[in-house]
């Protein structure tokens, strides 16, 4: 066993949905070590936000960026270094808010990045208001008369801007969480897998998830008009049932694989006057 | 002939641009040195573009009001210039689009019907400027074989029928004021986007981002096409909020890496700026500035942004701020730039504008300082076996592990701010403050970026000194009282509104005399600012 623990002390609330994802990927760190993948190869990227602290309990290499900025770090380090694994964690506020159009892009590139979404629907670090996944109606701290918008579908933007790895889970359900982490990160191109994570203290929804969570038994991931249904089943407002599990999955080129490697050996004192002298 | 300039203008789209840079390498190779300054307007089709093109025996990197030739591809060509024609001009036209009988008050025009021979030449509209290229080389009695061998190396779509057209307008007139050869070595001619780039790929450029800005596009577009020959990663994300966030996640695997944007970009990347400050992650912004606030003249120049990138970011770091003068300057502080901020993991910052980005200039890479890219001491970036890095936004401790701890607070944040005073120690061994002109002189010309040529060329004339802080941030004081010694009064000049440089200065408790400010957009021309010199000495 590799101690992945720091000596940070850790701030989440008691009874948080955030403990499940920090213990899901340690666990899954720990079985790629085994597997022999050497864990200086991965990069932890967070934003801001209860769910950023993740990145200081877990000794492995990290960069906690800015609210919203998680994307753009994890594809600069995927560009740059290729042999490593980038695993992104980001809140709903961070970025489903703050952050969309970073999302979409790096869908519709299909960088081989993966996104953890600890989407608990309401913000928590700034005690208490609605978010982009919020129920329409939402009472929080800007919306007392409750909230005049309806949510957003995460998974179907994501679906739409070109990701080629969509996964539902909850903090309900850690054993769930490390396998749909693991495939994700060793899925080859983007990822994410959103996680319908309790925030205890502000919107305790552990109650109402367990009533009506669900693993769809005959789903097949490879089709995407499956996944586009599985994917509308629920709309974050209504009270369907919530399907849960590897909701899409497809083999495509990605962004960062069309990068040429840099070729240390160019003599660029050289190229510099061919370059001038056609300049003449 | 001492110096010449030449103008051509006409409608935009029509390949003025182009042009301008086809005439400048004909002057060029006549063994002149060359500037060549491009007005247009922020849209695609329609408007006045012009550029004029100054060709001189010595070194200049700066324009003329008046001209000597007008090639006029259309009426505007003739009618917004009327303060630049002197008697001795002479007007090349577009006979079929510009009437000259009775407007154009020179002894000399040229009437050329272009039309005629784009049809026997079955030639499209786009080469009526090759043709008055042509006539313009006649008039001017340039040797032929210089006009075909700049034509065949600078135009790449129907060289053959470009060089028929040219070949007619050349035919068609008389040699009337011979432009003669001069014996000076030629020099190369690039714009200072160019040599900026250049400059950061010296340094050992990895990775240039940008999002679609100008003035600071030509850089991003000079470096994605090179970028393969170079071996450098070139990428154009969705913002500028994503250019700076890249950054510093390449900045974070060691890369050495630049960004480049105008005043609004910069605005989107100050979060990562002060990021950059807060995690030690090494990153060079260019910014070009341009007319503000909000969007401005998109297309135009101004020094407005002096105070913005001294001052951009929460809270407290270090940062280095240049303000290059020509292209040879661009080239030297963005190769210094890029050192500068792997050595003392710092985000730097290039002050540049459109005069710069998008001027002409000669380019002596042997008169420049030799730079060699930095190796930082001990570095060790992910993935590197046996050792965990982390970076955060957050105060931190030395792990990167965040804090909130009052003691620890103090600690890093001083020893952030100690970087500032190492890297003044450091820059004693720079030209931080070019001191130019008349050495002892009591009346200097204070000025920064863009405006250094056009205050040397006004000094030269006026026999005074000229003193320019290359570097901004941190602000070389000691090297800027030196080069004030024996000064009674000191002149300032600057493209903004407000007189920043002059603000600055004044807070480390020196006085600005007299002031000339200019904020149209346009740069001051060589004349226009030696009658606002002469003017202030005379008040």
């Amino acid at each position: 066993m590799i101690n992945l623990a720091t000596n940070a002390q850790n701030t989440w609330c008691t009874g948080c949905g955030n403990f499940a994802i920090l213990s899901a990927i340690k666990s899954v760190l720990q079985s790629m070590a085994e597997d022999g993948f050497p864990l200086e190869n991965v990069v932890l990227v967070s934003g801001i936000g209860c769910h950023a602290k993740i990145v200081d309990y877990i000794n492995v290499n990290s960069f906690y960026s800015l609210h919203g900025r998680v994307v753009p770090v994890a594809e600069a380090i995927k560009l740059s270094r290729s042999n490593v694994r980038v695993i992104g964690f980001s809140g709903d506020g961070d970025s489903y808010g703050e952050g969309m159009e970073h999302l979409i892009f790096a869908a519709k590139r299909n960088i081989d990045i993966t996104m953890i979404i600890h989407n608990n629907r309401v913000y928590g670090l700034t005690t208490g208001q609605y978010t982009p996944t919020s129920p329409l109606g939402f009472k929080g701290r800007s919306t007392p008369f409750g909230s005049k918008e309806l949510p957003i579908n995460p998974l179907e933007v994501m679906l739409a801007g070109g990701a080629t790895f969509l996964a539902r889970g909850t903090s309900h359900g850690l054993e769930l969480l490390k396998k749909i982490f693991k495939e994700a990160i060793l899925h080859k191109g983007f990822s994410l897998v959103d996680v319908l994570q309790v925030c205890v203290t502000f919107d305790n929804l552990y109650e109402y998830y367990d009533k009506r969570i669900y693993e769809p038994p005959a789903h097949d991931p490879s089709d995407r008009t499956a996944a586009a249904a599985m994917i509308r089943e629920w709309d974050y407002d209504n009270d369907s049932k919530i399907p849960l599990g590897i909701i899409y999955k497809k083999d495509a080129g990605t962004f960062d694989e069309r990068f040429k490697p840099q070729e240390k050996a160019v003599d660029r004192d050289a190229k510099i006057r061919e370059y001038l002298e056609r300049r003449i | 002939m001492a110096e010449v300039s030449i103008l051509i203008g006409g409608k935009a789209g029509f390949g003025i641009d182009k042009s301008g840079t086809i005439l400048s390498f004909i002057v060029n190779s006549l063994g002149y040195n060359v500037y060549t300054y491009r007005d247009y307007p922020s849209i695609i089709r329609g408007g006045h573009t012009f550029s004029i093109i100054r060709a001189a025996r010595e070194r200049i990197s700066s324009h003329r009001s008046a001209v000597d030739y007008i090639l006029a591809l259309n009426q505007d060509a003739v009618a917004l210039h009327k303060d630049r024609i002197k008697e001795s001009s002479v007007i090349i036209y577009d006979a079929d689009n510009v009437k000259c009988d009775g407007v154009c008050p020179v002894k000399n025009a040229v009437g050329i019907f272009v039309s005629g021979i784009l049809k026997e030449e079955a030639a499209p509209e786009i080469m009526r400027n090759t043709c008055i290229i042509g006539a313009f080389s006649g008039v001017a009695g340039i040797e032929w074989s210089i006009v075909e061998r700049v034509l065949r190396k600078e135009i790449s779509r129907d060289i053959e029928i470009n060089i028929r057209v040219a070949r007619r307008g050349y035919d068609k007139v008389k040699a009337l004021t011979a432009i003669a050869p001069v014996n000076n070595r030629t020099l190369p001619l690039i714009t200072g986007s160019e040599a900026m780039g250049l400059g950061f790929l010296k340094a050992g450029l990895d990775t240039y981002i940008a999002y679609p800005m100008t003035p600071a596009s030509p850089l991003l577009h000079f470096l994605a096409a090179e970028a393969e020959n170079f071996s450098v990663k070139v990428i154009h994300p969705e913002s500028e909020i994503a250019v700076m966030l890249m950054a510093l996640g390449f900045s974070y695997c060691g890369e050495s890496v630049a960004v480049g944007t105008s005043g609004g970009g910069f605005c989107l990347m100050t979060e990562g700026l002060s990021l950059s400050g807060m995690a030690d992650l090494p990153v060079v912004i260019v910014l070009g500035q341009r007319p503000g606030p909000s969007t401005g003249l998109p297309t135009y120049t101004s020094q407005t942004e002096l105070n913005f990138a001294l001052n951009a970011g929460q809270g407290e770091f270090a940062r280095f701020v240049t303000a290059p003068t020509d292209a040879e300057d661009s080239y030297y502080w963005a190769a210094v730039s890029l050192n500068i901020s792997k050595r003392f993991r710092i985000p730097s910052i290039l002050l540049t504008d459109k005069t710069i980005c998008e001027g002409l200039f000669n380019f002596d890479i042997d008169s420049i300082k030799e730079i060699r890219p930095e190796t930082p001491p001990a570095s060790v970036f992910p993935p590197n076996k046996g050792t965990v890095i982390k970076v955060n936004s957050y105060e931190h401790d030395e792990y990167g592990i965040t804090t909130e701890d009052p003691a620890e607070t103090v600690r890093m944040q001083d020893k952030r701010l100690l970087k500032m005073k190492s890297l003044a120690e450091e820059l004693e061994k720079y030209e931080t403050v070019k001191c130019r002109g008349k050495n002892n002189s009591d009346t200097a010309i204070l000025c920064w970026g863009s405006n250094g040529p056009v205050c040397e060329d006004v000094a030269s004339s006026l026999n005074l000194k000229v003193v320019s802080p290359a570097v901004l941030s941190p602000f070389p004081l000691n090297a800027f009282k030196a080069a004030l010694k024996g000064v009674k009064n000191i002149i300032s000049v600057e493209n903004n509104a407000t007189g920043q440089l002059r603000s600055l200065v004044n807070s480390y408790g020196i006085k600005v005399d007299q002031e000339i400010l200019k904020y149209d957009g346009r740069p001051f021309s060589v004349d226009e600012l030696e009658g606002l010199v002469k003017s202030k000495l005379s008040a």
